[in-house]
């Protein structure tokens, strides 16, 4: 039986900025599977971004609803929302957001500090490749390396899910395939459940499916039959 | 240590020189709270049981002469517990190697050896015992190098005897010495000399009397009636009306300091702390909108509100702990210094220097409460921020044409200056706090200055304006007029002027005062009245003339009655008419012309002292005159006076000024450096823009050097407000029986406060103008908003 870890029914979202109502979600019914790694794709600005911070416990829905396995995400409070995000969720954005003043090890510790069940920071660090540079200040690494201490960081906690919001975005191809090739080993050997936004096209080729974004609705959803691996991938 | 308190720590590092101009700030209240309270309670303690432990009398009487067999009725007064008769008086000191006249004052000494009250402590020595033997003041002897043993002549009531030190002793009732007519301590030229109740009374011709009074009331009596007994049965005896500590001079000394110092822990330190809170606010807010990105951060990954609140509430607490320590250290160092400063001003057995453990504790508390205070307002809008909010760049801020951007244009401003305007008056909370910021620097300044302008402005009124003679020479009674042409031949004497003091009660109604009367002739140059704008007044005859003070105390006015109770003279009750008021800022006084006073006293022309002008150059020989002349009873010497007065204030007042300068720049540099690297951070790309688009360096910086000169030049009239404001609260507060302090403003101490002010923000603006200078351009365009 196909387990789901996100749910969601008629979710929108409406933002009121200066008297002009933007609908950033109109209307999306999706399902993602537990174990699967799937692509969120679609333009800027078509409400892929929206969706994750709401899967995500950042944000909250303007109507419908949203489940995460059994846990309607759209009937809790603040409180419960940092409760279910500290337990279940790790976040991958594109600018890493790395805490400056804390070195690789320590930004990976501000997760392990508060989780329940964490792995070592340096295990994690491992996992991403950074064994050599755990005491390395963000400014000293690279754009890369810098995005794998921020998956290292997503994933210490031992989620159940792993929301990347663009996490090649601001990374060359060389370095982002590298991104991707630990996305995918965490995929493969935690099955951590895994939602990557992209608006770069030949991302989705790695993904077990792909769901397509535009204006504020799912176009479309691919299954792939056969994955690329990641170094397959250039762009 | 956890991830997120490794990130505070070095936060803090990162921001420690603002952290740091903040924390001295807050370091001054800290001392000042110290200082202030650990003083007060270490003099208010000393004092208490130095009070109880020697017997220090409650109520004091000096009368002419009444009988010891008045004592019994005295006991019986209701309420009086113990009473002690002593023989006193004043004696012309000549002090080997010492040309000018010395004064002391002659106590007795009973012959058991055991004064019931106001016990001295023995220093030295032993106390003294055959007829020519005294114990001295510890400070008189000290400063003079006596030691027991040594010998000095005295003109005891006009006779002149050799006297032998026995010992040195200090007593509950001389811990701040000051000589009459004097208005600092001068412990060479003033002491107190306790000699054996019979010597005393052979020499005073006091034997089977007294002249003075010490008594202790028990716990539940009135003091006013015990006063009001006194006075009834002293009446026959000349009694001179009997007074409380409050009206005893080193008492009265004693409470003025403890009570100056209650004055200024409760208005200085709350000052610096509303200006270190305000700081930390205001750098605490700005961190907090550069962490946007990094409180999204911390909240995504399940820190909850208050956790992030705490944080930023933490950093806060850093600050606030690093000005408690510098405080701390400061404070002890301060108080240590006050401390020896007491020692020199005050004759204590013992001080209790320790500042207690709690005042320490309370300074701490209350400069981190204020300090979270402050950080508050920012900890929460960290706490409120949405988490998918805070991640994403804050929206610019709006900015709307208004009617200044109309004028700005029509003016046709270079857009850099647009800049610095815009922004003031888009944050105009920001601008007026930054601008009251500085401007609070500015009033410091003024309020020191003003107080500098107040004495001078005082002292010449008294010294230079009013007294104007070179020597007061005071008699054992009144004399007769006639006797100026000797005083008038005696060597150096230039010119000679009379003088009559009077001591009496003047009542209106229910309201009365004890006051000294003064009295002289019409045409008088060497002494008189001045009034507050330095015109010299003379008192109109028929009447009394009274400073505007007084007459306010006893609500009365021109053409108004009083009564007035002469204790001296004929110690007769008159009705008088007010003819005068004058505005006067030391002491209360009330004048009368010396030949209407005559008239009312029914006699020839009589004088209590005379004023001289005398030759410098033979000043020895008119000492030595002096030290031979019976009916003397003392010399007050105008110029050293003076020169002592004015010695010690102006170095007090450059002390005071260059601290209050001090701090005016330490609160310049902490509003104007936080406030600058503030607009630094903020604006950061907009400024790399400009210099990309091809302003040179000097143009950029004039945006942020721009913005804050012109808060600071607004800031000043704001300054000199708060100033005038503070000034005037200063001048209202010190205000006593004993002198008012005049608001003097001159132009000058406004325009050295704001230049002081405009000059330290100035400098500090450069400090991070280089900054600027240092700019990697590429760098800050890259980095995301």
């Amino acid at each position: 039986m196909v387990q789901y870890v996100f749910r969601t029914e008629a979710l929108r979202k409406t933002y009121d900025t200066g008297g002009v109502q933007v609908h950033a979600l109109a209307g999306v019914d999706l399902e993602l599977y537990a174990g699967e790694l799937a692509v969120l794709l679609g333009a800027s600005g078509s409400g892929k971004s929206t969706l994750l911070n709401i899967l995500g416990g950042l944000d909250h829905a303007t109507s419908g609803r949203v489940w995460f396995r059994e846990l309607e995400l759209t009937e809790l409070g603040d409180r419960a929302l940092t409760r279910y995000r500290r337990d279940h969720v790790g976040f991958v954005f594109q600018f890493y957001n790395l805490v400056p003043s804390l070195s690789a090890r320590e930004n990976v510790q501000l997760v392990t500090d508060v989780a329940r069940q964490p792995m070592d920071a340096a295990e994690a660090l491992e996992m991403v490749g950074l064994k050599h540079r755990l005491d390395h200040f963000p400014a000293e690494l690279s754009g890369g390396e810098q995005q794998r201490v921020a998956i290292a960081r997503a994933i210490a906690k031992r989620p159940e899910v792993l929301l990347c919001d663009e996490p090649t975005g601001a990374l060359d191809s060389k370095t982002g395939v590298q991104v991707l090739e630990v996305l995918k080993t965490i995929n493969d050997e935690l099955g951590t459940s895994t939602v990557v936004i992209t608006h770069n096209a030949g991302i989705q080729a790695m993904a077990h499916r792909v769901i397509l974004f535009a204006d504020g609705k799912i176009a479309g959803v691919q299954v792939n039959e056969t994955r690329v691996a990641p170094h397959e991938i250039a762009w | 240590m956890q991830a997120l308190d490794k990130k505070l720590v070095r936060d803090f590092a990162r921001l420690w020189l603002q952290g740091l101009a903040i924390a001295v700030v807050l370091a001054c209240g800290v001392a000042i709270l110290l200082t202030a309270f650990g003083m007060n309670a270490a003099l208010t303690d000393t004092r208490a049981a130095y009070y109880e432990r020697n017997r220090f009398a409650e109520i004091f009487v000096d009368t002419r002469r009444a009988p010891l067999t008045l004592l019994p009725e005295i006991l019986d007064i209701p309420g009086v517990y113990t009473a002690e008769p002593r023989v006193q008086g004043g004696a012309i000191l000549d002090l080997p190697g010492r040309d000018e006249v010395a004064m002391g004052q002659i106590l007795s000494w009973p012959a058991d050896d055991a004064p019931l009250l106001n016990v001295p402590v023995l220093r030295s020595g032993t106390y003294p015992a055959g007829a020519d033997e005294v114990m001295v003041t510890t400070a008189f002897a000290e400063a003079n190098g006596f030691v027991a043993g040594d010998v000095f002549h005295a003109n005891l009531n006009g006779q002149r005897r050799a006297l032998t030190i026995t010992g040195t002793a200090l007593s509950p009732e001389f811990i701040y010495t000051i000589g009459p007519g004097a208005l600092m301590p001068d412990n060479e030229g003033y002491g107190i000399l306790w000699m054996t109740e019979a010597a005393v009374a052979a020499a005073y011709d006091m034997a089977g009397a007294f002249n003075h009074l010490a008594l202790r009331i028990s716990a539940e009596a009135n003091p006013q009636d015990v006063m009001d007994r006194l006075d009834t049965t002293l009446d026959a005896y000349g009694g001179l009306g009997a007074y409380d500590r409050s009206s005893q001079v080193s008492d009265a000394f004693v409470s003025a300091e403890i009570d100056q110092l209650k004055g200024m822990a409760m208005v200085v330190p709350p000052i610096f702390f509303a200006i270190s809170a305000f700081l930390v606010g205001m750098v605490i807010s700005r961190i907090v909108a550069l962490d946007r990105a990094e409180i999204g951060l911390l909240k995504a990954l399940g820190y909850s509100d208050l956790e992030v609140c705490l944080h930023y509430l933490l950093l806060a607490a850093m600050i606030a702990l690093l000005g408690t320590g510098i405080g701390w250290g400061l404070g002890t160092i301060l108080a240590r210094a006050m401390a020896m400063q007491y020692a020199t001003f005050f004759d204590f057995p013992y001080l209790i220097f320790r500042v207690p453990v709690w005042v320490y504790a309370m300074s701490g508390l209350a400069a981190l409460l204020t300090t979270m205070l402050g950080a508050t307002r920012a900890a929460l809008m960290a706490a409120r921020l949405a988490p998918a909010v805070a991640m994403q760049p804050p929206a610019p801020p709006m900015f709307r044409r208004g009617f200044l951007d109309r004028m700005m244009s029509a003016m046709a401003l270079k857009q850099t200056t647009i800049m610095v305007l815009r922004s003031i008056v888009r944050w105009p909370i920001r601008s007026l706090l930054t601008a009251a910021g500085l401007g609070a620097a500015t009033s410091a300044v003024i309020a020191a200055g003003f107080m500098f302008g107040a004495l001078t402005r005082i002292i010449d009124l008294a010294f230079n304006q009013s007294y104007r003679q070179d020597a007061m020479i005071l008699f054992s009674h009144d004399l007769p007029e006639t006797s100026l042409s000797e005083i008038a031949r005696l060597p150096g004497v230039l010119q000679v002027e009379p003088q009559q003091f009077h001591s009496a009660t003047l009542r209106n109604g229910p309201r009365e005062k004890r006051v000294a009367l003064e009295a002289r002739p019409e045409d008088a140059t060497l002494s008189r009245v001045i009034g507050a704008e330095g015109e010299p007044i003379v008192a109109p005859p028929g009447g009394l003339l009274l400073s505007e003070r007084l007459a306010e105390q006893l609500e009365l006015s021109v053409g108004d009655n009083v009564e007035v109770e002469f204790m001296t003279g004929r110690r007769e009750t008159h009705e008088m008419v007010v003819t005068g008021l004058v505005e006067q800022f030391l002491g209360l006084g009330a004048y009368a012309d010396m030949d209407f006073l005559d008239t009312v006293f029914r006699r020839s022309g009589h004088m209590s002292v005379a004023n001289v002008l005398v030759d410098e150059n033979r000043l020895p020989d008119l000492h030595a005159a002096l030290q031979e002349t019976p009916a003397l009873s003392g010399l007050i010497l105008m110029n050293e006076n003076r020169r002592s007065f004015e010695e010690t204030i102006s170095q007090n007042v450059s002390v005071v000024n260059t601290i209050y300068a001090a701090i005016a720049v330490l609160i310049t540099v902490g509003v104007a450096y936080n406030g600058a690297r503030i607009q630094l951070s903020e604006r950061a790309r907009e400024l790399a823009s400009l210099r990309i688009l091809g302003f040179s360096r000097a143009e950029v910086s004039s945006v942020l050097v721009g913005e804050t000169m012109l808060l600071a030049l607004l800031a000043q009239p704001l300054g000199w407000l708060f100033g005038a404001w503070i000034a005037r609260a200063l001048s209202n507060s010190f205000t006593s029986d004993l002198y008012a302090i005049p608001l003097v403003l001159s132009p000058d101490i406004f325009a050295r406060a704001s230049l002081i002010v405009l000059i330290a923000s100035f400098a500090s603006v450069m400090l991070v103008r280089r900054r600027i200078d240092r700019m990697d351009l590429v760098a800050v365009m890259k980095t995301r908003e």
